[in-house]
């Protein structure tokens, strides 16, 4: 059983029975996250377009080793103030720096493992086990408190989250009840420590009683051979397995040591009961959400290892001035570089009353992957981490939406069209005029002719409403309804018609001519196809 | 506790590796014949004189010659006491094969057979006890006085009785061991102990309660597994000090099993040898000289070939000292190679601390010895006879250092005359420069010719005799080099007619 976050704050398991949770006096409204901790939405909920956009297998990829620190609901909630963004991008300023860094992973794995140990503690079935835990539980805690206000109070951080985790941490691993904390810990250790017992076997009766200098039986047989010892001994001891459990015999005797010893474990239960809740929500709150920065970090790390550029983008809540330099899908990168493939950057821009990028082309040309690259460069922008791009300048959207083509469902009393259209008119109506949309092959079930009268209308309708859209589509005369509509195409290679560059650059649609050289290229043009018949 | 009979820091090595030429040393000198005469019949005895004896080029130290000859003096004068330990030792390795087995399971079982082995040792290490106290003071080697002694000295009589005590505790039913607590109050750091005398206790603390217990039901499967697990990580660490203790013990047998076996082979050739009316003799054996090295003997015969013929050899006087070069030369079938493997075999059996095949016998320890005889056409043709000659004698000289012998059979004689002598004569020049000591025996007069006229200080020649009447003699007497071998009489004797 892992240590679940809640939504709200945590709370440590508890190892004694009875008192009830109950809520600390101590404010926990410092966040690494968030620069006024009410400006979280508490959106738990995946976004509608994270599945069109390939966010959820990155969100998945990145939980997928720290699932104890319930990080989807941070990606799930976009911020929409710049200033919100700079919050988090000094953030990561500070552990582009080594000792940063290094203080804050120190922090975390000691962390670790107190939450291992916490584990533990829930898990095993002996109360006097379960004390035990909990106390070493307690001690990673002080030490990696202990640890951080060092590794803090040598080095000033440059971002307002971290200036105030120092001066929080500093001052807390000063006063007095952290102080008295750490000192009960390590009596209770040492004393413990020093416990020495005797238990005495004989048939299916077991003695437990204090130790009393017996004399050592090993090393008295070693001594008294040492005299024909000549050379190295050949190893005969068995190993044993180890479990974190104690059997039912192991557990009465630590229970008659514990009657051997009542003040000791009296304490150790009292301390086990006055110290339930040692850990600090401030503290607790920043180990899980400072793994928002670094599982996305390590996410990224072999891309960048690969030479994939980042950067952290200007963002902006009013201008719709957008542009983006050697950019590229995220989660398909991570993919190709695994497989040492090298990926295509493309650019983007829209200017002055630019709003949407029309873009057409060969098919498997990479428009898809442009459109998604667009998404994923806004989302994680506005989530205030790196995007994969040289230099980006994007816009912080009230909504993000995506309208992509679907598998027809057969469960649906819909057409497909139909369903099409239900869709794109939900999203017309909630969008404003800060939204942005992602329009990928839609209404590609109908004829050309009808294709191009309703994208015709939709996009007019998005022109109104002046927001952000991209739209990939095979209908060549939708690039040219206004000064609104930017055209991109797909693009092939000028000695090999039938090669994809996967770049998508700017310039005017140009028809069809790429999938008759292609059929030409399988002898399917008409010439070869009734030649090839004839014979 | 060392067995410490062979030489007097190091025990004898079985497992050593041979010397490179070891293959040689035994086709050239006969030494199975000297090695089937020490082991008779035992395939013990020959495995230890075969490494014994092999090991033995590398001895150069007359102390530890010395050393040895003593020991052999006492095996000799006392036989029966020598087989009385040498069964011991043998009682004691076979008696613990049947206890130990193949390998072992648990702890449990680990530590009960680990105390029947000391049961056994402690034993046979009594009986040993007994022998040295009967008959240590008959034994007059510093060997055997201080393996005497050392038994003594280590094994007092309370040494005994405290072992005892600890195999009894070992096996008391009740065990008792102390333990701390470890991460998640596990426990750990089992360690066994010896508890206090029951009255102990009460005299220490007369209201001290008495610990407190529980019982584990009768029935209660799984509680009885977790006291089994609990009782063999107590006694883990003292079965496997157990176990090591016995080997260490049974090492010491072994050791003196192996050693004793050296002996015994050495007394069985000595008898061997007294059956067939051959002298033997204590060598004199002086350190390594380069410079001025010594090799004097009267009636030196070759045992092996006393052994193979089963019967009286004839004998040969050498005054060799101050020379680096023994040349000889002479008739076919004179005797020289038979002279020539006497000297070999002496020198192997000086060095091995043993009696020499001689009425007297004295001579540097050599560092190395080696051979050089001539061998048969090469099988697989693929070397001329004077390439597969040059090979070995090419191997030969990346294992010779300074100090070492070289005996030496026709060399070089698969070329004409000229060749091979100008060849040899590079080679001994070389050789003897560095202060290697050559033993030669050649045809190649031209050489031997040129040896002669030259300044010859350091150069003994040999002659193998021939009588007026032709007969051959087997006797090598000191003469310079005659331009014949004699062939006239082989050749005689083959075809019946003169050669003309």
């Amino acid at each position: 059983m892992n240590q679940q976050f809640t939504a709200t704050e945590h709370t440590p398991t508890r190892v004694s029975d009875g008192a009830p949770d109950n809520e600390r006096g101590r404010d926990a409204s410092y966040s690494v996250l968030f620069a006024h901790p009410d400006e979280r939405r508490k959106q738990a909920t995946e976004p509608s377009f994270f599945a069109d956009l390939n966010l959820g297998q990155l969100v998945e990829t990145i939980s997928a080793d720290h699932e104890r620190y319930a990080l989807p609901e941070f990606f799930y909630e976009p911020l929409h103030d710049p200033a919100q963004v700079d919050y988090r991008h000094q953030v990561l300023n500070d552990l582009d720096r080594e000792e940063i860094a290094a203080a804050v992973g120190a922090f975390v794995d000691t962390m670790r493992e107190m939450r291992d140990r916490l584990s533990l503690s829930a898990d095993v079935h002996d109360v006097r086990q379960r004390q035990r835990w909990f106390l070493a539980a307690a001690e990673a805690y002080c030490d990696a408190v202990e640890q951080l206000a060092i590794d803090l109070g040598n080095v000033l951080p440059g971002s307002v989250a971290l200036r105030g985790l120092r001066t929080f941490t500093v001052a807390y691993g000063h006063s007095p009840e952290f102080v008295e904390l750490k000192a009960e810990i390590q009596q209770l250790i040492d004393e413990l420590g020093q416990v020495r017992y005797t238990v005495r076997s004989k048939g299916l009766e077991i003695t437990v009683d204090h130790f009393s200098e017996e004399t050592d039986l090993t090393q008295e047989v070693q001594e008294t051979f040492a005299r024909f010892r000549e050379n190295a001994a050949k190893n005969y001891g068995a190993r044993f397995l180890e479990h974190a459990d104690n059997n039912q015999v192991e557990s009465w005797i630590l229970e008659l040591v514990a009657e051997l010893n009542p003040d000791l474990f009296g304490r150790l239960a009292q301390f086990c009961k006055r110290h339930a809740d040692y850990l600090d929500p401030t503290l607790a709150r920043f180990d899980r959400e400072i793994h928002f920065y670094l599982a996305y970090l390590r996410y990224i790390e072999p891309l960048k290892a690969a030479g994939v550029a980042f950067c952290l983008p200007a963002v902006s809540s009013d201008s719709k001035q957008v542009m983006a330099r050697g950019a590229r899908d995220v989660v398909l990168t991570r993919k190709l570089v695994a497989n040492g493939v090298e990926v295509v950057a493309n650019d983007f821009e829209l200017s002055g009353p630019e709003r949407i990028l029309v873009v057409t082309g060969p098919n498997q040309g990479g428009k898809t992957t442009f459109s998604r690259m667009f998404g994923q460069l806004h989302h994680l922008a506005a989530l205030g981490l790196p995007v994969p791009a040289q230099q980006a300048s994007l816009f912080l959207p009230d909504q993000m939406f995506s309208h992509f083509e679907r598998e027809e469902d057969i469960r649906s009393l819909r057409s497909k069209l139909e369903e099409e259209l239900v869709r794109i008119h939900e999203i017309l109506e909630q969008a404003s005029e800060r939204s942005i949309l992602i329009m990928n092959e839609s209404f590609g079930s109908t004829t050309a002719a009808d294709a191009l009268r309703v994208g015709r209308q939709v996009l007019e309708r998005i022109i109104e409403l002046d927001m952000i859209c991209v739209c990939v589509t095979f209908v060549d005369e939708l690039s040219q309804l206004g000064e609104g509509t930017a055209s991109m195409m797909s693009t092939v290679a000028a000695d090999d018609l039938t090669r994809r560059t996967f770049r998508v650059i700017r310039k005017p649609a140009d028809g069809l001519a790429y999938a008759v050289a292609l059929a030409q290229r399988h002898e399917l043009g008409y010439d070869q196809l009734k030649r090839r018949i004839a014979r | 506790m060392k067995v410490l009979l062979m030489d007097p820091a190091h025990p004898l090595d079985l497992e050593a590796t041979p010397p490179p030429n070891a293959e040689q040393l035994i086709q050239d000198l006969e030494l199975e014949t000297l090695l089937g005469a020490m082991a008779a019949g035992d395939r013990f005895l020959y495995r230890v004189a075969r490494a014994a004896i092999l090991g033995s080029v590398a001895i150069t130290d007359p102390a530890v010659i010395t050393y040895r000859q003593r020991v052999v003096a006492d095996t000799v004068a006392h036989p029966d006491v020598i087989d009385r330990i040498y069964g011991i030792a043998v009682e004691a390795i076979r008696g613990e094969r049947n206890i130990w087995g193949l390998g072992h399971a648990s702890p449990e079982s680990l530590l009960s057979r680990s105390l029947q082995r000391l049961d056994l040792f402690m034993d046979k290490l009594k009986e040993l006890l007994e022998v040295a106290g009967q008959h240590a003071d008959a034994f007059e080697s510093d060997g055997f006085r201080q393996f005497f002694s050392m038994l003594v000295d280590q094994l007092p009589a309370d040494y005994f009785d405290a072992v005892a005590g600890q195999v009894a505790q070992l096996r008391k039913p009740a065990l008792l061991v102390s333990a701390q607590l470890g991460a998640g109050n596990k426990a750990i750091n089992y360690t066994l102990r010896s508890p206090w005398p029951e009255s102990w206790r009460e005299r220490l603390s007369p209201f001290r309660h008495k610990g407190l217990s529980f019982q584990v039901a009768d029935r209660d499967e799984a509680g009885a597994r977790a006291i089994s697990e609990l009782r063999a990580r107590a006694i883990n660490d003292a079965a496997n000090a157990v176990a090591q203790s016995a080997d260490h013990i049974l090492a010491f047998f072994r050791s003196l099993h192996t050693e004793l076996a050296f002996y015994l082979g050495v007394a069985n050739l000595q008898r061997s040898l007294s059956e067939l009316g051959q002298p033997t003799c204590v060598p004199m054996a002086t350190p390594t000289a380069s410079a001025k090295p010594q090799l004097s003997a009267r009636g030196l015969y070759d045992p092996c070939l006393a052994l193979t013929l089963n019967g009286p050899v004839v004998g040969n006087d050498l005054e060799g000292d101050g020379k680096s070069l023994v040349v000889i030369t002479g008739a076919n079938q004179g005797g020289k190679s038979t002279f020539l493997r006497a000297v070999g075999l002496a020198q192997l059996m000086l060095q091995a601390g043993m009696f020499v095949g001689a009425d007297t016998f004295a001579a540097d320890a050599r560092d190395g010895i080696f051979t050089h005889y001539k061998r048969e056409e090469d099988t697989d043709m693929r070397h001329g006879k004077l390439d597969e000659e040059l090979d070995r004698m090419s191997a030969i000289a990346k294992w010779l250092r300074p100090g070492s012998l070289l005996l030496s059979n026709e060399s070089f004689a698969s070329t004409n005359e000229r060749e091979g002598s100008e060849i040899a004569r590079q080679v001994l020049a070389a050789l003897t420069e560095c202060g290697v000591k050559v033993i030669f025996v050649t045809h190649l007069f031209d050489l031997a010719h040129r040896l002669a006229v030259g300044p010859h200080d350091e150069v003994l020649f040999l002659r193998a005799r021939r009588a007026e009447d032709g007969q051959r003699t087997f006797e090598v007497e000191p003469g310079d080099p005659l331009p014949t071998s004699y062939a006239e009489d082989t050749y005689a004797q083959v075809f019946g007619e003169t050669l003309r």
